[in-house]
């Protein structure tokens, strides 16, 4: 949905309707040697199924192992050289080959990294994000520079300090700097809240919402799930390497029963205000997936239907769900 | 199974030398710099689970270091059931932090990680869902919450009096995060150990703590209060 009053957005070459980015059927499988010339196949991500409109912020969900952190680098063309993608990721239409990635990345398509480990320790922060700025090809990277950090509150003197000496929310705002001064399209956070003071996390999330509240498409990934609910307008949730859900943030709410996949409830459930349950069993490793639906073993719904094969993903009620149960 | 800690068996009685204590516990980095941890008082009865809360750089992680035997305070006493920490062999006060890949050996099959702890407890992994296949793995082959399972059980296996939870879940999602603080507080009610959980989940508190402290940043730490009512 590519609104015309797009003054937010930037300079359109053409303004292609549908999402900014549609991941479909998505599957990466890394080729490890073992002992010898005996290789072995590691599906990572099978399945993963993902839109994201220009305007709207999609929550990625799940716990560590599940492949959200994967799908970035995927996105971001940065996988190991061992890795096999196959499926389809398009930007704005079309699919990122990598000669297009090479000049969208840091520009159209930007990430928001994890820790202040990103920045150069040795580097004063305002002469980085001007290099950011220089990068993403922007006309004064210095006007845009102090624009981007002065529009995100930090005062003047920032600019000469090292990143040590910022505190944890002033990195923050440092590194949604580096991210946003190409005015970029598609934003990817990868777990941009990790460890942090609450004050700082809804900060962060708010900056993340603003983003796309100017036109921006943008994809939270993080494993906090209430966090992304007060910010997110949908929630992808993923499971060992599938999208098993994407719902409106809407349906995590009272008993979780408007959620689709058992896995989504279990989530809800196992929250600490919403009933603290725990599910038995751990998300299958690669390298001994099941044969059938992928959350099977710990469902409690199973039946022998589910173990006989992966479930096709479905649209029900305009929200994608993998389960012949729901 | 005991519902309540109650007095002990062996006739000490409950308000005396049984438990993990800390006594006007004070500790600084540099001996210039400012008191980290400022003349804290601390117990943690057996079975019980306090919660120490509080924003970053008040000294809840120092603290907990102080009473796992990993720091040693500038003043003050700390003692396990009324005898001073060990200096040597397997401490009665576990920690287990927040991150578990900075906390084993990552040239270590997990099965030797594991023996650091104690024997085997077939019951414990299973409660922890931990399974059999991932023993003979190293710690970067298994996922962030994975490895947690195994940081938690080998704490517990080495018999613990008092495990020092520090953030342990933060990084977890929610279903990973229930699992581990219900076979904690499950096995801590069972009369086995006392936990000091320190985190800034209030919500988390709310469900797993007794009682709470709060730490403050100069250092001090408030007396404790009954258990967060339950953040919905």
């Amino acid at each position: 949905m590519s609104a015309p009053s797009s003054a937010a957005a930037p300079a359109a070459t053409s303004v292609p309707s549908g999402p900014v980015l549609d991941v479909r059927d998505l599957s990466v499988v890394f080729l490890q040697y073992e002992s010898g010339l005996r290789r072995r196949r590691l599906e990572v991500i099978s399945g993963i199924d993902l839109t994201v409109d220009a305007g709207e912020l999609v929550a990625v969900v799940g716990s560590s192992g599940s492949g959200k952190s994967l799908l970035a680098h995927a996105v971001l063309g940065v996988l190991p050289r061992n890795a096999v993608v196959s499926g389809q990721i398009l930007y704005r239409g079309e699919p990122l080959v990598e000669a297009r990635l090479r000049c969208l990345r840091g520009r159209e398509i930007s990430l928001v990294p994890q820790t202040v480990a990103s920045l150069d320790p040795v580097a004063r922060v305002g002469s980085q994000v001007v290099r950011s700025a220089e990068l993403a090809g922007a006309a004064d990277p210095g006007a845009t520079a102090r624009g981007a950090l002065r529009g995100l509150g930090l005062p003047e003197s920032t600019d000469r300090l090292y990143p040590h000496e910022l505190s944890g929310g002033m990195a923050r705002r440092v590194l949604t700097a580096t991210a946003t001064v190409g005015r970029p399209r598609l934003v990817l956070a990868d777990e941009p809240t990790p460890g942090l003071h609450p004050l700082v996390v809804a900060e962060t999330l708010a900056g993340l919402r603003a983003m796309a509240d100017e036109g921006a498409a943008v994809v939270l990934i993080t494993h906090d799930l209430l966090g992304a609910l007060d910010v997110a307008d949908r929630v992808a949730v993923f499971y060992a390497g599938t999208t098993v859900e994407v719902a409106p943030v809407s349906r995590f709410a009272g008993t979780g029963a408007g959620l689709r996949h058992p896995y989504s409830r279990a989530l809800w459930a196992a929250l600490p205000g919403h009933g603290f349950t725990p599910l038995v069993g751990a998300q299958p490793p690669p390298t001994a997936l099941p044969p059938g639906c992928l959350f099977a073993p710990r469902c409690p719904q199973r039946s022998p239907d589910c173990e006989r094969a992966r479930p096709e993903s479905r649209l029900i009620d305009g929200a994608l769900v993998r389960c012949i149960h729901a | 199974m005991p519902d309540s800690p109650g007095p002990e068996s062996a006739g000490i009685p409950a308000s005396g030398r049984i438990g993990l204590q800390g006594l006007g516990l004070a500790f600084r980095y540099r001996s210039s710099g400012p008191l980290v941890v400022h003349d804290v008082d601390i117990r943690v009865s057996q079975g019980e689970i306090l919660g120490l809360r509080g924003p970053s750089g008040c000294g809840k992680t120092t603290l907990g270091r102080l009473l796992a035997g990993f720091l040693i305070p500038e003043r003050g006493s700390i003692t396990v059931d009324g005898a001073p920490l060990p200096s040597r062999g397997v401490s009665p006060v576990q920690l287990v932090l927040q991150h578990p890949e900075l906390a084993v050996n990552p040239r270590w099959r997990l099965g030797r990680i594991l023996d650091e702890g104690g024997a085997p407890d077939p019951e414990l992994l299973d409660e922890l869902s931990i399974s059999a296949g991932w023993l003979d793995r190293y710690p970067n082959e298994l996922s962030g919450g994975e490895l947690q399972r195994i940081a938690v059980a080998r704490a517990l296996l080495a018999r613990p009096r008092f495990v020092v939870a520090d953030e342990i879940s933060a990084m977890l999602d929610s279903i990973t995060q229930a699992q581990l603080w219900h076979v904690l507080v499950n096995r801590a009610r069972a009369g086995h150990f006392g936990v000091l959980a320190i985190s800034h989940d209030d919500a988390l508190l709310g469900v797993v703590a007794d009682r709470c402290l709060e730490a403050f940043p100069d250092g001090t730490v408030s007396t404790p209060t009954r258990a967060l009512t339950g953040t919905a």
